[in-house]
């Protein structure tokens, strides 16, 4: 992974396989602090403590076609990489939060990346699934709660391509208006 | 500045193309592969090109959905096209380009690229 933005798009696939029908995506640049976190939170159908044990083991995994996933530990390995650390908390029946922390100015924390295309590539995917997104950068915040855009929509689908388009623009916009306000 | 006004604009645009929508069986399907693997070799941008490009053409009778891995990790990105009552063609090592041309010669006009597939890149 190249990205910051591709390794959540990775975790938020995650969340869709275990029923999650809301996720949050909480992300925090903070150069004072010298600090980018990463929250991914979802009411999926969570981990038991012994899964959780070893879940960024590459060699543990839920699935049945093969004995590897690489999801989580490669999110680590690139926090871990800039000095900054991944934990997971969940619970079975409730969900699942996962945390990233990155060194900022560290010369190997990856780009954040495209989050409008991350959000977007997971609404046509999973069209019926909410996400509240929130993208704090010292001080500047940018809030999309699809929540909203699905009661103005009414029964056109978030997958949509008109739909979609307009979702890209409006984030990458949203992303941009931070930079400016700050 | 994108405003939700503009999302009441699609709405409205949208209702009145319920019901064009074909049967599922008149649909050609297009498959993403969207795991791990197909993400780190660049997937994201395939199926975005995908959505797109078939979002500005309003390719109504296309489908665009996501799978996860297909088993070939590396020849990951991959997209499978199905057009109805043909056989599934299946493209390896995809890029937005690649995705482009597959949807005006394969989808739009019926000429399989195939140099892309899965059958060109073993020979």
């Amino acid at each position: 992974m190249l990205e910051i933005s591709l390794h959540i798009l990775d975790i938020i696939n995650n969340s869709v396989k275990a029923g999650a029908s809301l996720i949050g995506v909480t992300i925090c640049e903070d150069r004072s602090q010298n600090c980018l976190t990463v929250e991914i939170t979802d009411n999926g159908c969570g981990m038991d403590a012994e899964f959780l044990k070893a879940v960024t083991d590459p060699f543990k995994t839920s699935r049945t076609t093969r004995k590897v996933g690489m999801g989580l530990s490669l999110f680590k390995a690139a926090a871990e990489a800039t000095g900054g650390s991944l934990s997971i908390n969940s619970e079975p029946g409730k969900g699942t939060t996962v945390l990233t922390s990155f060194v900022y100015d560290h010369i190997d924390r990856q780009p954040l990346g495209d989050m409008a295309q991350t959000i977007t590539t997971v609404l046509s995917g999973t069209p019926a699934l909410d996400i509240l997104y929130r993208h704090q950068k010292d001080g500047a915040e940018f809030l999309l709660d699809t929540r909203e855009v699905r009661q103005i929509l009414g029964d056109v689908s978030l997958g949509a391509p008109e739909v979609i388009l307009w979702l890209t623009d409006y984030i990458t916009e949203g992303l941009a208006g931070l930079e400016e306000t700050k | 500045m994108k405003s939700l006004a503009e999302l009441e604009a699609i709405r409205n645009k949208m209702q009145n193309q319920v019901g064009m929508r074909k049967d599922d069986d008149a649909m050609t399907r297009v498959v993403v592969g969207m795991a791990t693997c197909g993400i780190a070799a660049g997937a994201r941008p395939v199926l975005t090109a995908l959505v797109e490009e078939i979002g500005k053409r309003n390719l109504a009778h296309v489908s665009v959905t996501q799978t996860g891995c297909i088993g070939m990790c590396k020849l990951e990105p991959i997209v499978e096209v199905t057009v109805p009552g043909q056989e599934k063609v299946t493209y390896v090592k995809m890029t937005a380009e690649k995705a482009l041309k597959v949807v005006s010669e394969h989808i739009v006009n019926g000429r399989v690229c195939a140099e892309y597939t899965v059958g060109a890149e073993q020979e």
